[in-house]
């Protein structure tokens, strides 16, 4: 069980969740994550699940919602143009209060873009593409390790808020690969699920999954409930890791692969004596704000290093909250910054170059 | 004294918001009445759609989910896969199923999923004040079709009942109607049939159930069920399209009508 | 002489006439004297001492007002 073994992102984030139990999964081809519902359709039955592949999106993400409903563990995943497709349904998720885990493996866009690796779904995952007021949990990982252990740790979130899990990995951690060690099959207590629609056996009245409220005191009353939810996880929840941030002139904010890649430069600069640091958000949403306060006297300026046009520097300001300035540094369309441009960068802000 | 006719526990007590006359009431006891009758109350969970029976989930006294538009189908085949011993079924309206959702019901047929769609076609859509339908007659007056529906802007109207009965999943399809004691009778026996092969397992079952729309028609409840009749039957005849074991849908329009 | 026994849950009825068309013996008929509180007029039963029993008026009412039992 403990053994490493080679493999690739996308058919490791399949076995994390048949590891964690999960037992259905719906989805529709897109690239760069086939190997995902290819997986599931091969290993899901075996594991006593089931595999169903939807004629689009918009059908995936409703039968996850109708399996949720029905008290089953769900998985769906899909890739940015696919998961904007599936808005409607996340706004549904949360206002029924339904769990479900949903991988993005996220590529360059807008549009169909391209179907290499971005983190231009910042916006689309944190700030809501559905309707109304509602948050999915969403989290970063930056290895397909890390994926493993959030996918397992995304089932659990979603089981004990009711609430739908985003595990937002762009297309390169799912295309590479990396020696993992997976989890043991999960066999702990589920989660009692009384409100499910499991029909009422003569024991009980009629359970009604819904998300309408025509009356307005109905729905503000309702909304304060998933207020306060919301307000728990923000508290509860929030996930980052900092490095190296004592003594640093320069912090780098950055999630996922582009994190790994300004430790590479982060190493690169320090060998020319320059001290940086970094600010790895894990969970964007809730986004790790108090991070922000840990940034020690030293630092003279923040560099947002982002896979988009700049999503995520808006809460790195929110972060900061004016105490110091913020610059972007970012690439987009499928391409991947550098190390080296990290680097330049970062040594134009401290006026070397 | 013997009872006649008494209201089915099938259905909660709660007063509908539906218009005086309308036939979502009829059609909502058939069901929730052949469901009671075939002591499947409490093994039953129902998918109700938007449009007028958004609100379904307080006159039926099963499980109920709620689906966005259109996407019933999608919602009923997770419910069915996580609950498959479970009498699962969704109803829908002519927005809803016709136009929005034809993906979904077209694939649920496709991949002959086993619960059973209830089709609620009134020409009109109702909730949203009288627009066009895409199962509206040609020469129709609707909010969006002032002069009348025209085939050139507009195209024919839809016949799912035929269209489902091509796809080889749906293994019980029929077309019913609600305008006259007599065919709500013989309705609820096909209601209770298409629900009684949901319990072999067959396949998919889909009953077309042709409704009225008093308000956004613009006529007395008396006046629609003859319009329904006088109308609306020419074009979407009654009676059976497919039953199990039939592998063709060679019960054509034609044929039909002519009976 | 009819066997049967209509009952009207006058607080359901929404005044739609449909019972009213289909009652083979036709004592049905809207009493526009009265509504309810839902501000309808309601269907009432003329003369009881008809009623067949048939059923036709529960089966076509959309709101379950109707209940029918024969003595």
């Amino acid at each position: 069980m403990n053994e490493k073994v080679l493999m690739k992102g996308n058919e490791a984030f399949a076995e994390a969740a048949i590891r964690n139990d999960c037992k259905y999964y719906f989805g529709y081809p897109i690239t760069p994550q086939n190997e995902i519902p290819e997986y599931m359709a091969r290993e899901l039955p075996k594991a006593g699940g089931v595999f169903v592949q939807a004629e689009s999106e918009l059908a995936a993400i409703h039968m996850a919602y109708g399996a949720a409903a029905a008290g089953g563990r769900v998985l769906i995943s899909s890739s940015s143009p696919g998961i904007a497709l599936m808005q409607e349904g996340f706004s549904f998720l949360c206002s029924a209060e339904m769990p479900c885990v949903i991988i993005n493996v996220s590529r360059g866009g807008p549009g169909i873009g391209t179907i290499l690796p971005g983190q231009a779904d910042y916006y689309q995952a944190t700030k809501g593409g559905g309707n109304g007021d509602y948050h999915l949990i969403v989290l970063a990982p930056a290895s397909i390790q890390e994926s493993i252990m959030l996918i397992g740790k995304a089932f659990e979130l979603t089981d004990s808020y009711r609430n739908p899990v985003m595990i937002l990995v762009d297309g390169m951690i799912g295309q590479m690969m990396e020696p993992v060690t997976m989890p043991a099959r999960h066999s702990g207590t589920r989660v009692e699920k009384p409100w499910a629609l499991t029909g009422t056996k003569g024991q009980r009245t009629h359970n009604v999954v819904k998300s309408v409220y025509l009356k307005a005191e109905e729905l503000e009353a309702w909304n304060w409930h998933l207020l306060k939810k919301y307000d728990q996880i923000k508290t509860n929840e929030v996930r980052y890791e900092t490095q190296d941030l004592e003594n640093a002139s320069i912090i780098f904010v950055a999630y996922g692969t582009t994190s790994r890649i300004v430790k590479e430069a982060m190493a690169m600069l320090a060998d020319e004596g320059i001290k940086t640091g970094l600010i790895r958000p894990i969970s964007l949403w809730p986004y790790p704000y108090e991070a922000f306060t840990e940034i020690p006297s030293s630092v003279t300026s923040v560099i947002c290093v982002e896979l988009s046009q700049g999503q995520m520097i808006d809460d790195v300001k929110i972060g900061l909250n004016g105490k110091l300035p913020v610059s972007y540094l970012g690439r987009f369309g499928g391409s991947v910054i550098s190390a080296e441009e990290v680097v330049n960068e970062a040594k134009k802000r401290l006026g070397m170059i | 004294m013997k009872v006649v006719f008494e209201y089915t526990h099938g259905m909660t007590r709660e007063d509908s918001i539906y218009c005086p006359g309308c036939t979502h009431g009829i059609a909502h006891r058939l069901i929730m009445e052949a469901l009671e009758e075939m002591q499947l109350l409490s093994e039953t969970i129902g998918i109700s759609p938007v449009g007028c029976s958004i609100l379904a989930h307080r006159y039926m006294n099963v499980d109920m989910c709620e689906a966005s538009h259109g996407r019933a189908p999608a919602i009923a085949t997770g419910i069915k896969r996580v609950q498959p011993d479970c009498t699962v079924f969704t109803y829908q309206g002519d927005g809803d199923l016709a136009s929005i959702g034809t993906g979904e019901i077209i694939h649920a047929a496709h991949r002959g999923e086993k619960f059973t769609t209830f089709f609620i076609n009134n020409a009109i859509y109702g909730m949203t004040g009288g627009q066009m339908a895409p199962t509206t007659l040609i020469g129709q007056k609707t909010t969006t079709t002032p002069e009348g529906r025209s085939e050139l802007l507009c195209g024919k109207p839809l016949r799912m009942a035929e269209m489902i009965a091509t796809i080889e999943g749906a293994v019980f399809v029929e077309r019913v109607s609600l305008d006259s004691p007599s065919s709500i009778f013989k309705a609820k026996k096909v209601i209770k049939k298409a629900i009684q092969i949901q319990q072999q397992k067959l396949g998919f079952g889909f009953v077309e159930i042709l409704s009225t729309c008093p308000t956004n028609w613009g006529m007395a409840p008396i006046d629609a069920m003859a319009w329904l009749r006088t109308n609306m039957i020419p074009y979407f005849p009654l009676g059976n399209l497919k039953s199990p074991g039939e592998t063709d849908a060679s019960k054509s329009v034609k044929g039909r009508r002519n009976k | 002489m009819g066997r049967g026994l209509v009952k009207f849950d006058q607080e359901r009825c929404k005044g739609c006439c449909l019972c009213v068309s289909v009652c083979p013996v036709k004592i049905i008929e809207m009493n526009t004297l009265k509504i309810n509180s839902k501000g309808y007029h309601t269907a009432d039963v003329l003369d009881i001492d008809q009623c067949i029993g048939c059923g036709n008026c529960a089966i076509i009412c959309p709101d379950g007002a109707i209940s029918v039992y024969i003595k």
